[in-house]
């Protein structure tokens, strides 16, 4: 299984909730800016949730993607799920 | 106060100060109304998916419309076609009335738009993913995409108006309820309202439900699928796009300093849920009585009348009965009488918006637009069809009417405003 990255969070985002001329995926301050910042509410949260589920088979419970903040928190949430699948 | 909560008592004048229009006749007001005194049709074979296997294979697509140029980003894939076409013509409507929505009171704008398809397109989708790949492929989005208020909600948030918004799902006779319940907020506490419709169901989900109506052409010929009070009608063609509407208070226009292209004069509705001819003749009945209280509302006789955009269903026993009430209303050949959807499909939920933005483009012109495409008027409708070219009559006053699937019958009356540059 290839690890997990921002990249791979970003890439999810831009298929699924889609992204504003107004909004920066790729600048440096992606991973600290808070989803809301970003122009992402909780059905962006939940939709990036299904997709990552579905995408690398686990499981992810309802509500614990949207309680994290920032694509860093969710990136550190995703990896941390995927650890225990694979362990 | 009524139990509708309206007051009694005489009205505010309610007038249109912006148009957008989505329509298979072009993109933009002035483009759409360089295409209906042209003449020129935007129906042809369905390309948006492949409708041989279909018995209905015409239909009128929005040429040349591209999301990612109209809206922003992230609602491309978070809301349906139908809610692309509201979202741009809502911003076309905003720009030609010269509103900025930051700048005025934000519970006294409110959103007021028709749905009848609601987010077919985007459904039939989800429906797939479903079916095809389980219930954890079905998205997110799915539940705010599909449902009829999609388009108010979206418009609403993106522009900041939040007064009382709603949605009317009155199949092909909801654009003329909605511009009619715009009008109504006017007189309590709103000042500024986007209204209209637009509807997006070109898509085999969205089709094969229009085909239980049974009144869709069959028809392989663009030229020949969608002839209202032609002996040759054999039902219509549907088409996808709309209009968006800045339906304002009077005081409002004037303290922008902006020239309205008409008012809402009056405003009438009623029910008719029998179908097909009735043995006592008295199929048009409903039309009629509704046509009479939209006058009444207006304080305007028939005479006051220049010109009726008719609903013109194409299919001949509706014809008929519409070409009825007119004549009950107004006399044999009473009025000049026209339908340029005839060049658009009949547009559901956007039909009518569409069908009152020509109206005004038409008092804004001076110019009575002519219904293309027909050739020999059909036997029992003895009304005054404007055929082969449009006539420049100075059309003050204008009718358009407006039936839905199932009994919906509106009738709207607009008067010519001082407005003489349709948006460029």
């Amino acid at each position: 299984m290839a690890e997990f990255t921002l990249d791979d969070i970003r890439r999810i985002l831009r298929a699924s909730a889609g992204v504003d001329e107004q909004t920066d995926l790729d600048g440096a301050d992606f991973a600290d800016t808070p989803f809301a910042d970003l122009g992402y509410d909780s059905l962006a949260l939940l939709e990036l949730a299904n997709r990552i589920e579905r995408e690398y088979g686990i499981d992810i419970p309802d509500g614990d993607l949207a309680h994290t903040q920032t694509p860093h928190e969710a990136l550190a949430y995703v990896r941390a799920r995927l650890a225990e699948v694979h362990a | 106060m009524s139990a509708s909560g309206i007051r009694p008592g005489p009205r505010g004048r309610a007038v249109v100060t912006g148009l957008g229009v989505i329509a298979p006749t072009g993109i933009g007001a002035a483009r759409h109304w360089e295409s209906v005194l042209a003449g020129k049709s935007g129906l042809g074979r369905i390309t948006r998916f492949d409708p041989t296997r279909y018995p209905a294979r015409i239909a009128g697509e929005v040429p040349g419309f591209r999301a990612a140029e109209q809206i922003p980003g992230r609602l491309i894939p978070q809301t349906d076609r139908f809610t692309h076409f509201a979202l741009a013509a809502a911003e076309a409507a905003l720009a030609d009335a010269t509103a900025d929505p930051a700048r005025l009171p934000e519970y006294e704008m409110a959103v007021v738009t028709a749905s009848s398809s609601g987010g077919t397109e985007f459904g039939q989708h989800e429906m797939e993913n479903l079916y095809q790949q389980g219930s954890s492929w079905v998205g997110a989005y799915q539940s705010i995409a599909w449902f009829y208020a999609a388009t108010t909600g979206q418009v609403s948030i993106r522009h900041g108006m939040r007064g009382p918004c709603g949605v009317i799902a009155c199949e092909q006779a909801g654009g003329l309820d909605a511009l009619g319940q715009s009008r109504r907020l006017l007189d309590t506490g709103s000042r500024l309202v986007l209204s209209g419709g637009t509807d997006a169901s070109l898509c085999p989900y969205g089709l094969v439900a229009q085909l239980s109506s049974g009144q869709l052409s069959t028809e392989d010929d663009p030229a020949r699928a969608y002839l209202p009070f032609d002996a040759a009608a054999s039902g219509f063609v549907p088409g996808e796009g709309g209009a968006m509407l800045v339906v304002e208070s009077a005081a409002s226009a004037r303290d922008r300093g902006v020239r309205p292209y008409g008012e809402l004069l009056g405003y009438a509705a009623g029910f008719d849920p029998a179908t097909g001819p009735r043995p006592d003749g008295t199929r048009h009945a409903v039309l009629a009585s509704v046509i009479r209280r939209a006058l009444a509302d207006a304080s305007l006789a028939p005479g006051d009348v220049d010109v009726v955009f008719a609903d013109a269903a194409g299919v001949p026993a509706e014809d008929l009965a519409e070409a009825r009430a007119i004549t009950e209303v107004f006399g044999p050949g009473g009025v000049p009488v026209t339908a340029p959807k005839t060049l658009t499909g009949r547009m559901y939920a956007g039909g009518a918006a569409l069908d009152v933005a020509t109206a005004l483009l038409a008092l804004t012109a001076g110019v009575v637009p002519h219904t293309a495409g027909l050739a020999r008027p059909a036997d029992g409708c003895a009304i005054d069809l404007v055929l082969h070219h449009p006539r420049r009559t100075g059309p003050r006053t204008a009718l358009v009417l407006a039936r839905g699937h199932g009994g919906f019958t509106s009738a709207l009356l607009v008067g010519a405003g001082d407005r003489r540059d349709p948006e460029k």
